[in-house]
């Protein structure tokens, strides 16, 4: 896992539900490079073409609420962000998340202190996120050394990986 | 401790647990869904090749049943051949209907169980006693490859329903009527518990309904304690032996609220959240053009039988169109036999194979752009159900017969004399 994410903000709204960051319609796809296609389609069909690998997502309260569908977390990494700041997540998307390596970090405050386009930096380590843009510092909740523990692995499946080869 | 920590903690093999605590436990039941062939890849990619326990692994084929396109069909085919494979009986094939009314109608979920199933509305077995969560494909698969998954204890609110429900009021307006004055994410990482003298009123459809919407208030999972109405479903049901955990005197919930249901009139949800609710009066006359009855949520012989009992010897109105899909084939045969089906048709719906159907927009009743639905599912998320420009309201299953009816929302009281 690397310690620290610096990428550029794309900034969202309250309740963003799974529906809108990968729409129904595209869950028979199964190959992470045509689900890459449709990262946040239902909300922002531009979002793949603006997006860059390390980009991070900011959110308000209970992002990724709605349906357990995996496809939401894989479209994300596919696409390339790096990670996610928000109030609040819906929690089988943050499950889904940790599982797949990718930080789901809530951090109070972050939705009114950045706009679409801030540069962030986010030291995993501390929990310090610094808007480069405008100056502004915020702490993020710190995360659980279980959570930390999956992250650090990249994701449960190496973690899982080990586990079974040890267990015979 | 609360009965749903009484039942991590067996589970856990621990004397006790606590909230906010994690714990490691074994899963009695793990449920897979046909949209999840990540499920598959998952288990593979952590290096498992023998499914732990068979026999404690159901697999549905429900959210595309009958598939639509080749891939679907392909996911599909990949399913039987992995059930074939690890000697999974428990295959649950395109007839059967949606998993949480499969395993109810089974005998599947009972109380103290660990339900753990790749679908969001797993929370609809609190109406058992169970403990029900949904996650997501990749935890699935651990469950497959070890047995157990981990979880973090949670939270426990209480919600008290005091009072008497009115004439047309139903277990889907009470709910949505709690989850407009708590929001969205009021329950996220926890656990809500329901309790009260309306819980007497409810029979067990009306329970799973209420459970299976606390999903939509971001819970973790749900739960009602077992009683005379659970034991005598339950005993028609469940042949295996099953424990009955009870929350212990003085325990010190993280929030309580009382609901007193007395004055609910008809509830719905209005574009484009689950929390945007207010009496369906206020929309009274809005076009609809698709009536959705069905679902985990909706789509039980008691909410067949509602619209039946509204649509009996009458037509829909001509520019709506009524989608009905039972919610299993259990349901759909009772159905048949009560005569609902040949009511409802006749009135002129449109019959879709049991199963999760439109309700996630993936087949079986797209709405088109500008188009206004009414569904007594659960979820009006942008373009959930289609066209993201489509508008959905989510009301009870009476409120989408009536609006059938009359072609525009309407309170449906009037038609339950």
């Amino acid at each position: 896992m690397e310690k620290v994410i610096r990428g550029k903000a794309f900034v969202f709204g309250a309740n963003v539900d799974t529906d809108q960051i990968y729409p129904g319609r595209f869950l028979e796809l199964t190959a992470q490079e045509d689900l890459a296609k449709h990262a946040m389609e239902g909300v922002d069909p531009d979002f793949v073409k603006e997006v860059s690998s390390g980009d991070i997502l900011v959110a308000s309260t209970n992002f990724g609420c709605g349906s357990s569908r995996e496809h939401a977390v894989i479209t994300l990494k596919a696409a390339g962000v790096g990670a996610i700041l928000a109030e609040s997540f819906g929690r089988i998307f943050y499950r889904n998340a940790i599982n797949l390596g990718i930080p789901v970090i809530v951090c109070p405050g972050i939705s009114t202190n950045v706009e679409k386009g801030n540069i962030l930096c986010v030291d995993l380590s501390t929990g310090k996120v610094l808007n480069e843009t405008s100056g502004v510092t915020l702490q993020a909740t710190p995360i659980s050394d279980y959570v930390v523990t999956i992250l650090s692995n990249g994701g449960i499946k190496p973690l899982l990986q080990n586990q079974l080869k040890c267990s015979g | 401790m609360h009965a749903l920590e009484k039942i991590l903690a067996n589970a856990a093999g621990k004397e006790a647990v606590a909230s906010g605590e994690t714990v490691n436990c074994k899963v009695n039941l793990a449920g897979i869904n046909d949209l999840y062939l990540q499920t598959l890849r998952s288990f593979s990619e952590i290096g498992a090749r023998k499914v732990c326990d068979p026999d404690k692994v159901i697999v549905f084929l429900d959210h595309f049943a009958p598939p639509s396109t080749i891939k679907q069909a392909d996911n599909q085919k990949q399913f039987r051949e992995f059930c074939r494979e690890q000697g999974i009986d428990l295959l649950m094939d395109i007839d059967q209907g949606v998993c949480h009314q499969i395993l109810a109608d089974k005998g599947l979920s009972y109380p103290g169980e660990i339900l753990v199933v790749t679908d969001s509305h797993t929370t609809t077995h609190g109406a058992f006693g169970a403990f029900g969560t949904g996650v997501g494909a990749t935890d699935l698969a651990i469950i497959l490859a070890t047995g157990r998954l981990w979880f973090r204890v949670p939270e426990i609110i209480r919600i008290n329903l005091e009072g008497q429900l009115s004439k047309g009021v139903f277990a889907k307006d009470v709910i949505l009527h709690v989850i407009g004055k708590l929001g969205a994410d009021y329950g996220v990482y926890k656990a809500i518990e329901f309790t009260g003298p309306v819980l007497k009123q409810l029979s067990i459809s009306e329970r799973m309904a209420l459970c299976n919407m606390t999903t939509e208030m971001g819970a973790k999972t749900s739960y009602i304690q077992p009683d005379e109405i659970t034991l005598e479903f339950l005993n028609s049901k469940v042949t295996r032996d099953y424990k009955i955990y009870t929350t212990d005197q003085g325990y010190k919930y993280t929030a309580e609220h009382t609901f007193d249901v007395s004055d609910l009139k008809p509830q719905v949800a209005a574009p484009h959240s689950v929390d945007n609710v207010s009496n369906i009066s206020d929309y009274s006359g809005t076009p609809i053009n698709q009536a959705f009855l069905g679902t985990c949520t909706g789509g039980r012989v008691e909410d067949l039988a509602v619209a039946a009992k509204i649509l009996a010897g009458k037509k829909i109105n001509p520019r709506t169109r009524l989608l009905v899909v039972p919610a299993s084939k259990s349901v759909f045969l009772e159905a048949m036999e009560k005569g609902f089906v040949q009511t409802l048709v006749e009135a002129g719906a449109t019959f879709v194979t049991p199963g999760c159907a439109a309700c996630l927009g993936t087949h079986q009743g797209m709405l088109a752009s500008g188009e206004t639905c009414i569904t007594a599912s659960s979820r009006n998320f942008p373009g959930r159900m289609g066209h993201h420009k489509a508008e959905i309201f989510i009301g009870s299953p009476a409120a989408v017969a009536a609006a059938a009816l009359e072609g525009e929302i309407v309170d449906p009281s009037k038609y339950l004399d």
